[in-house]
């Protein structure tokens, strides 16, 4: 493979698309576009994060311990995230709930006050407690409200009650609905940010596929093909500059989200392996885009036909898919895009180290798939798709 | 022959219809060789035969000492090829289209540079080497793809239609230059549509039809054969008045 030829062909594709107004855009200005749309309609411009209506029914209703209950609902106030509406009964509650004007509520159940003081009183003897579960009810079509609504609840929880945030050990005062995230002071854009660095890369497929149909067109690529250059060293150029584009792409996003608020987890090597995540997912997108390219007789149907390949992507795999039916979100994993978005999530939202088992094994599926496409691309390309 | 062509009873099929029937050929070593034919004759298939783009339903073509199925690499490093349409990059310079097949064939920088500023200045299009292509005339494009042919000064052209859409200042010029790659002993085959292009140029023409070579000779030996004022009448006297395409 000759370097010389792979690097003249990367510039030429980089010099097409910068040049290029309509490529210009759906690549590099739209993201950035809708970035700084998203991000400051939901809420990370200035770091203002969204809030949560909540009400409360004391079905406990003890005075003896109501203490016990002002301390817990001003530690849900404190949090300023969550706006705490009273309610007197549990009818009204989920009247408001179903209409939306809540998002979630907590039922205080009878003994509470009791458990509390009971808990309080003799600490170390579970013996002496009293148990009782606070009910949540939540809005189940509030997909950020079912995400970052019980972990704050179960962090009040134990630092009013018990005195400790981070105590794990077995309480009498339970939270009914358990959740696995540990979502705290996120803004709605904090869990959209990472599904957007893989939908700005979905559309790198139509360009993909736009460009080799254009050359097809143009006569440029039976023209190079009477040059020495080998079908390797083109596709090799191919893929290395739209992985160029999507890492000034990633980048652009990156700071347009940062500059209206958004700051993400993780340090220096999770964002590294981001970028690689995405590097290797354009290495994806290039392959739809030349099945796509193979399957297109001219480059107006590619643009259509490119859709067949993003809109799976888009719907399932990114921001998009929040608020997915359970059957959609089983379906969702068997597009590549789930996991670049799973994967930064993890690493942006959960700050989860990038040895974790969950990155891994996001990373190996993207690295498998995304191969795995580009070789059937390449191969029916070279096949069917050249003349 | 080091530089020449043979082509020994190619013949190539599309489906049913046949667009090369038994041809054979040889083209010498430093010689400009006009293939003519009307529409659909044949002569752009056997050209894209002859630079491997397509495969031989049968017959072999050797380019330079080389068979053409079993040497493709090497071919494609003796010839340049200026195809029918003008295949340039709109959005690329007209130096930058150039530059760009000179790197595909791995010419050294400098190298590159001197045949890109000499070829360009030869073409006329020097003061608008740094305009993006899309932006050129027809001409101009059809002058730009010359010069991506030939930049990196090959043994063997391929020139198919070259001078097309050109006003007759440009057309000689470019004849002129054509001329210009035989005098450096370049071997050139040269299809083109205007029987005084072929005249004024070529060593020898070959006139193909219905993928069949009919006639073979140097235009002034094909004149005299056929008694003909030029080598326009001994085409249609050979190929007829019939409209071909579309009729």
């Amino acid at each position: 493979m000759k370097l010389q030829r792979v690097s003249a062909l990367v510039k030429t594709n980089i010099k097409n698309l910068v040049r290029a107004p309509a490529g210009l855009f759906l690549l590099m200005l739209f993201p950035v576009v809708l970035t700084f749309f998203l991000g400051i309609t939901f809420g990370a411009v200035g770091g203002q994060q969204s809030t949560y209506a909540v009400g409360t029914v004391d079905l406990d209703k003890s005075t003896a311990y109501a203490r016990w209950l002002q301390r817990f609902t001003d530690g849900l106030k404190a949090t300023q995230i969550l706006n705490i509406q009273s309610y007197y009964d549990n009818e009204t509650a989920q009247s408001d709930l179903v209409q939306g004007k809540v998002q979630a509520i907590l039922l205080i159940p009878q003994g509470f006050g009791l458990s509390c003081e009971l808990f309080h009183m003799s600490p170390k003897d579970p013996g002496a407690w009293v148990n009782v579960t606070v009910q949540l009810y939540l809005d189940s079509g509030s997909m950020f409200a079912m995400q970052a609504i019980p972990p704050i609840v179960q962090q009040v929880l134990a630092a009013s009650i018990y005195g400790s945030p981070s105590e794990n050990a077995f309480k009498p005062i339970q939270l009914g609905t358990p959740s696995l995230v540990q979502a705290l002071k996120f803004t709605t854009f904090d869990y959209m940010a990472p599904g957007i660095f893989a939908y700005a890369a979905i559309f790198m497929i139509m360009t993909v596929a736009q460009s080799f149909t254009e050359d097809r067109e143009r006569g440029m690529l039976r023209r190079i093909n009477t040059t020495p250059t080998t079908s390797s060293e083109f596709m090799t150029s191919q893929a290395v500059s739209n992985m160029l584009i999507a890492l000034v792409q990633v980048a652009l996003v990156f700071v347009t989200a940062y500059l209206i608020g958004y700051r993400p987890m993780g340090d220096a090597i999770s964002f590294t392996v981001a970028f690689i995540i995405i590097s290797v997912f354009t290495l994806c997108c290039v392959g739809f885009g030349l099945i796509t390219a193979t399957i297109s007789k001219s480059s107006g149907a590619a643009t259509g036909l490119a859709f067949l390949f993003i809109l799976p992507q888009m719907m399932l795999g990114t921001f998009i898919s929040g608020g997915l039916s359970g059957s959609m979100r089983e379906a969702s994993k068997f597009v590549p895009s789930y996991y670049v978005t799973d994967a930064l999530t993890s690493l942006f939202l959960r700050g989860a180290p990038v040895l974790s088992p969950m990155i891994v094994t996001d990373l190996a599926i993207v690295s498998v798939t995304s191969v795995a496409v580009l070789v059937t691309g390449v191969a029916l390309f070279d096949k069917y798709g050249k003349s | 022959m080091k530089n020449g062509i043979v082509i020994h009873n190619l013949t190539k099929k599309y489906g049913d219809v046949t667009a090369v029937n038994g041809l054979s050929l040889e083209v010498n070593d430093g010689e400009l060789f006009g293939l003519l034919g009307p529409n659909g004759s044949g002569k752009t298939t056997t050209i894209k035969v002859l630079c491997g783009l397509l495969k031989p339903t049968a017959g072999q073509v050797y380019v330079g000492s080389y068979e053409v199925g079993k040497n493709l690499g090497k071919v494609k490093e003796l010839i340049g090829v200026c195809p029918q349409e003008p295949a340039v990059y709109p959005t690329l310079t007209g130096r930058e289209n150039v530059e760009l097949f000179g790197s595909l064939h791995c010419m050294p920088k400098e190298e590159l540079r001197k045949s890109t500023d000499f070829l360009l200045e030869r073409m006329g299009l020097q003061g608008d080497a740094k305009r993006q292509v899309g932006k050129y005339s027809e001409g101009m494009k059809r002058r730009v793809s010359l010069t991506m042919a030939v930049v990196h000064d090959p043994e063997i052209a391929f020139l198919d239609e070259p001078t097309v859409g050109m006003d007759p200042q440009t057309r000689r010029a470019v004849w002129s230059f054509i001329r210009g790659l035989k005098e450096r002993g370049k071997t050139v085959i040269l299809t083109t549509h205007y029987m005084e292009e072929a005249e004024e140029l070529c060593d020898r023409v070959g006139i193909i039809d219905h993928g069949k070579l009919i006639a073979l000779g140097p235009p002034e030996q094909l004149k005299q054969k056929f008694t003909a004022r030029n080598l326009e009448e001994v085409f249609i006297q050979l190929t007829g008045r019939r409209i071909r395409e579309g009729a």
